[in-house]
């Protein structure tokens, strides 16, 4: 079907390409496989996460337990399933907000001169903080939750995403198109809407594609750290934790979500290496 | 020059800042346009043609750029002193303007049709489909076959010579009545610029539009020209009719312009050379801007900028020694046919 699809020319030249992209390929099958299970997290777990059976504690990997049992005899597959939402659910949210943000912020600076200094400075000084200090920083003030997470990882994620728009904003609104637009007497907001954003798409895109996996980790160490969601949630931050005083017994209540994180930054990291190769050549992403 | 004119530029002066301060793209530059004319603007590269044209449009970005002095006026209104939002309005409505990089000056992202129908509806409040109707017949008139189909085509799809008809589409679609036309025709080859040509000046008959067309050659100005202005050095050198350019260029910077113009016949051996280059801005030369290159230059030329002189009826020049061509100067050819 797909190869269908492909031969008859459905696709774009860009999806083709993609397509035939390994890392790509490789990346958003790893990626997807996650987020199709986090999807179908109630037809994939026979017993919810939070369903203890005490008498079977930190059971091993195997028949009764695909991913064993923890030290309430909670089963682990569904406690990383479940988790899995609220990972995903974090990381999307810092991705929306990391789209709306930035992109507001980046064409404001890149197109109005007036403004680029004030905005890229803020950006600067938020910037000059290790990402990762900052969102803890971020998120002790406001006190734990979900929400909190997602505000600190946003606003830790968004002088980026801004900074990257910017430059690119920065060659196209010189292009010829664009003064050729305001010749024809377009307005500010249509040649920002038009003209320039449709045309920075690919470097967003792939930067996006990165915060997603940055959130994922950055997520995972608050809530290690006690600042996220709440324990009663599991993510797989909150598991990791939580599997901290058994490693030596059970390293399967650590090692577990962990390897999920590992499987979701890996194939959110290859899949942006991919959209960065076919979109854009040229790109070099900055990372962070 | 009878009724109001259609454009009316005065002492116009743009400033551009710069690492070494204010420095002046255009000055004291003065012309007029009627409604129906060609006035074509001509000289080299920095000679301040284009910041004149896009001083006019407004669309020179500010800072660096400033209006120092002057007055634009397009219909009687008084340009500068309008508000940004009616003189944004009047911006591809009552004014076009067309650029000289067909290739780049088309959005990649949206279809042909998007964009002109984008700029009707900019302008005139119209349907969907009416403003869809007038693009399929602005992109005939502008000689491109099939215009329904090429509607749905991407600007790469369609070759250089294609996409200036494009421009010119947009440019047209809400029928100004002054159009700026910026090199139009240098980055497409010689056939495809006699058609473009052509297609102006039908539309502009047909229109009865006044057209500002800036060229560096001398022969698109012999050919869709009735007026000349030539600029040097972001000042007004001469200005003249066409043919009394041709015939009896008063300025020895339009006398070398026109020498350096190969002609059909091919008769005259080398080609007329001006030597040198053109000042830097700002490098702040208190006289005229040519006499560092000019054969008649005196000593009163490099004291302070010569003064205007209408030599005959619609005839101006700014030199000194516009009466006294020296010895071994070029001599101009007739008008190229």
């Amino acid at each position: 079907m797909t190869a269908l699809v492909l031969r008859q020319g459905l696709l774009g030249p860009t999806a083709r390409r993609l397509l035939r992209h390994p890392s790509f390929v490789l990346g958003a099958v790893l990626f997807g496989t996650v987020v199709v299970l986090a999807l179908a997290a109630p037809w994939v777990t026979e017993v919810g996460p939070n369903r203890m059976a005490v008498r079977l504690r930190f059971q091993p990997p195997g028949e009764m337990f695909l991913l064993g049992s923890d030290n309430l005899g909670r089963s682990m597959w569904s406690r990383v399933v479940w988790g899995a939402r609220l990972s995903l659910l974090i990381g999307a949210w810092v991705v929306a907000l990391n789209a709306v943000f930035g992109i507001l912020l980046g064409l404001l600076a890149g197109y109005f001169p007036r403004l680029d200094g004030p905005l890229m400075r803020l950006a600067d000084a938020l910037m000059a903080f290790p990402a990762v200090l900052l969102a803890i920083g971020i998120a002790a003030a406001l006190g734990p939750s979900v929400t909190t997470v997602i505000i600190a990882l946003a606003v830790v994620y968004i002088p980026r995403t801004a900074r990257i728009l910017r430059a690119s904003v920065l060659v196209v609104r010189e292009l010829d198109f664009v003064q050729a637009a305001r010749a024809a007497g377009a307005t500010d907001g249509r040649i920002l809407r038009r003209h320039i954003l449709p045309n920075c798409m690919a470097p967003l895109i792939v930067q996006l594609s990165f915060v997603f996996a940055y959130a994922i980790l950055s997520e995972a160490v608050l809530s290690f750290l006690g600042l996220g969601a709440a324990p009663t949630e599991p993510s797989w931050g909150i598991l990791i934790a939580e599997g901290r005083s058994y490693i030596r017994e059970a390293w399967w209540l650590t090692f577990m979500p962990g390897a999920a994180i590992a499987v979701a930054v890996l194939g959110l990291n290859l899949l942006g290496d991919g959209l960065r190769d076919v979109l854009d050549p040229r790109l070099t992403v900055e990372r962070t | 020059m009878t009724a109001a004119p259609l454009l009316q530029v005065e002492g116009l002066t743009t400033l551009f800042r710069t690492g070494r301060g204010e420095v002046a793209a255009v000055e004291d530059v003065s012309f007029a346009l009627a409604a129906g004319e060609v006035l074509g603007i001509v000289g080299e590269s920095g000679s301040g043609k284009s910041v004149t044209a896009l001083s006019v449009m407004g669309l020179l970005p500010e800072p660096p750029a400033r209006i120092g002095a002057g007055r634009i006026r397009f219909e009687g209104r008084d340009l500068l002193a309008m508000p940004a939002r009616e003189r944004r309005a009047l911006r591809g409505a009552a004014m076009g303007m067309v650029f000289q990089e067909p290739m780049t000056s088309l959005n990649p992202v949206f279809t042909v049709g998007d964009q002109i129908v984008e700029t009707i509806r900019t302008h005139d409040r119209l349907p969907l489909s009416a403003a869809r109707d007038r693009a399929v017949a602005t992109l005939a008139r502008v000689g491109i076959p099939s215009p329904a189909r090429r509607m749905q085509d991407y600007p790469h799809q369609l070759s250089g010579g294609m996409r200036q008809r494009v421009m010119i589409a947009i440019a047209l679609a809400c029928a100004p009545r002054l159009l700026l036309a910026d090199e139009p025709t240098t980055a497409l080859d010689v056939t495809i610029q006699a058609q473009l040509l052509d297609l102006m000046r039908d539309l502009q008959t047909e229109r009865g539009m006044g057209i500002v067309l800036i060229t560096h050659n001398m022969g698109v100005i012999a050919e869709f020209a009735d007026r000349v202005l030539v600029m040097y050095a972001g000042r007004v050198a001469e200005e003249a009719p066409v043919e009394a350019l041709f015939d009896a260029p008063r300025h020895p910077y339009t006398v070398g312009l026109i020498g350096a113009t190969p002609t059909l016949e091919g008769t005259g051996g080398a080609l007329v050379t001006i030597p040198g280059t053109l000042p830097r801005l700002g490098d702040g030369l208190p006289g005229c801007g040519f006499a560092p290159r000019c054969l008649r230059a005196t000593a009163a030329c490099r004291a302070a900028p010569p003064p205007m002189v209408e030599v005959a009826p619609g005839h101006r020049v700014a030199c000194l020694h516009w009466d006294r061509p020296t010895p071994g100067e070029a001599r101009a050819p007739r008008v190229p046919a």
